[in-house]
């Protein structure tokens, strides 16, 4: 590696430069858009050159639209809020239900255990729509159709595999004999498992905490379909806000940077994390 | 004495015996997988009936006649057609890329590792809203790769809302958000390496495409494998960018599986043609998870051994 020559040294910056390029443009321009106006958005040739202003976000966050035609209300920090809900509450139930069966899979092997924790892995892989569509016939009847309670119960097809495997490896690699002299000193399994086990596998617990509530916050089919105006996230209520406001490009930017904004915070945060989160526990970073 | 005793059974009543607590732990997730399997059941169910929500007097247990209709339909053939380009198309070339780029950031330095974390922001934004961000650059009024197009001589050039080029971007826009997801899996995959073979190789003047090839490629393999299928099972079932972008348009252009699905249930209300769609797509990822499972429990393993 020492010997590499200049021509190569300035071919990789360039190749480099091209892929920044590539992935950041996007983002930046959008950000950029989100603080102008229509006026300076459509003018041709675009330009870097314009004077900032807030009133796009002011819209979204005060809820009125004033256009031509008069004030429009936009519902943007209502589908925020809901995003916020759904998220939270989803990865705190998904945590409830899946360290619990994460340490039993981790410590105790006994029968049918592999196969259950496969079959809920194998949900991570499964057609979102092929249990989602007959859903919203079974959740019409039984009254669960666009509440916060269904779309929670369905949020848990990301968050548990999600949680489950990657907590089970964390629980894994603390050494077994660690809680066996635990135990042996008197103390229930209950008493090892809040006093022992969870502490050690406190980071890798809040990790995939972190991660499975960015793969709920980015979902949309599920909201999509469950869910009504009132009840939709960002990503759904983003949609239905291009096709209601038509033309008002600046806000749509706004609520885009607004409704990406947790997100890449949290991974910028986890990114230590992420790899193993992303292989759902198969590679570490 | 007695109160001892009798105190240490009344204690004994409320613990939960040994060999039933591994199945008291794991019962709550396993009851939220139950009434998971319960729609699937019902998908199943539904797809050998006749039934159109708009015609509830017509539902009718037909067999397979759902699944015999496609193979004299053009339109599955057209999301069978669809659905494989797509994610053939997107898995490899996202696979190119995110090799080379991983190839590119491999050594631990500040800026290296700086980028890659940057490069991880696509890949947390919402497919939905990347979707968006890239309807609003390519908007043929303002958007400013529209503007970018025409500067290079592509007048007119119309992005996703032409027939000719709609596929090319959605690609763009899947290639955009999931390349990080296969650089990084690759990145750490290749900082994993052990450096013998390598420092070896270099010891002994061996050329560096024949270290690439036969030592870095071979080595690399599970990671490729793990990533690669992974992508595969998603990017068959694309559903987000697609339906945010285009709604499966212009006309049947892109109407992949998952889509195709959803207009059939919701507009044209025929529930039995939808859940036939599914149970084949879920039939194609079974097939691809039991491969993808086996590759990706060799490398958990693989990690959990060096831990």
């Amino acid at each position: 590696m020492e010997h590499t020559s200049v021509l190569e040294r300035v071919l990789r910056g360039a190749a480099l430069t091209l892929v920044v390029i590539f992935f950041m443009f996007p983002l930046f321009w959008i950000f950029l858009m989100s603080f102008q106006t229509n006026e300076t958005i459509l003018r041709i040739p675009p330009s870097l050159v314009f004077t900032p202003t807030l009133e796009n976000y002011q819209a979204l966050i005060t809820g009125k639209l004033q256009t031509a035609a008069g004030s429009l209300d936009i519902a943007f920090m209502r589908n925020l809020w809901n995003s916020v809900f759904l998220s939270v509450t989803s990865v705190a139930v998904s945590l409830l239900l899946g360290v619990p069966a994460a340490y039993a899979f981790a410590r105790h092997k006994f029968r049918g255990s592999e196969d259950i924790a496969f079959t809920l892995l194998s949900f991570r892989f499964a057609p979102p729509l092929l249990v989602l569509l007959p859903l919203t016939i079974y959740f019409q009847q039984l009254g669960l159709a666009n509440t916060y309670f269904g779309l929670i119960w369905v949020y848990q097809l990301i968050c548990l595999p999600l949680i489950l495997w990657i907590v089970r490896g964390y629980f894994e690699d603390i050494p077994a004999d660690i809680e066996y002299a635990y135990r042996i000193g008197g103390h229930s399994w209950f008493a090892t498992f809040r006093k022992i086990a969870l502490p050690l596998a406190g980071p890798g617990i809040a990790a995939a905490g972190l991660l499975a509530f960015i793969f709920a916050w980015n979902n949309f089919v599920f909201a999509l379909v469950l869910a009504s105006a009132d009840k939709q996230p960002v990503t759904v209520g983003a949609l239905a806000f291009v096709t209601a406001s038509g033309i008002q490009y600046g806000q749509i930017a706004a609520a885009i940077v607004l409704s990406i904004t947790p997100t890449l915070a949290l991974a910028l945060y986890a990114q230590r994390y992420l790899v193993e989160g992303l292989s759902l526990g198969a590679v570490k970073g | 004495m007695t109160a001892v005793v009798s105190q240490g059974r009344s204690r004994s009543r409320f613990r939960i015996g040994k060999r039933a607590l591994p199945y008291v732990l794991s019962l709550p997730a396993l009851l939220v997988c139950i009434g998971i399997l319960i729609p699937f059941l019902t998908a199943a169910w539904y797809s050998l009936h006749r039934y159109r929500l708009s015609q509830p007097w017509g539902y009718k247990f037909i067999w397979f006649d759902n699944y015999l209709a496609f193979f004299s339909d053009p339109k599955f053939w057209n999301t069978l057609r669809v659905s494989l380009v797509y994610a053939g198309t997107t898995v490899v070339l996202e696979l190119l890329l995110g090799l080379a780029i991983a190839l590119l950031l491999q050594k631990r330095t500040t800026l290296n590792n700086f980028i890659s974390i940057m490069l991880l922001m696509p890949l947390m934004t919402a497919p939905a809203l990347a979707a968006l961000m890239w309807k609003l650059m390519t908007n043929p009024g303002f958007g400013i790769l529209s503007y970018f197009a025409g500067l290079i001589g592509l007048e007119d050039f119309r992005w996703a809302s032409s027939p000719s080029t709609a596929l090319l971007t959605v690609v763009l826009v899947d290639i955009w958000v999931y390349t990080p997801f296969i650089m990084i899996l690759l990145l750490a995959g290749l900082r994993s390496l052990p450096t013998q073979p390598f420092e070896a190789a270099a010891l002994d003047g061996v050329p560096r495409t024949f270290v690439f090839f036969r030592i870095t490629l071979p080595m690399l393999t599970p990671y490729i494998l793990t990533a690669t299928l992974f992508r595969l099972l998603d990017s068959i079932q694309q559903f987000d960018i697609i339906y945010a972008m285009t709604q499966g348009g212009p006309g049947d252009t892109l109407t992949v599986f998952q889509v195709e699905a959803y207009l059939n249930f919701f507009q044209s209300t025929n529930v039995g043609r939808s859940a036939a769609l599914m149970i084949i797509l879920w039939a194609i990822t079974y097939f691809l998870s039991n491969i993808f499972i086996k590759n990706w429990l060799r490398l958990r393993e693989r990690a959990r051994g060096e831990a």
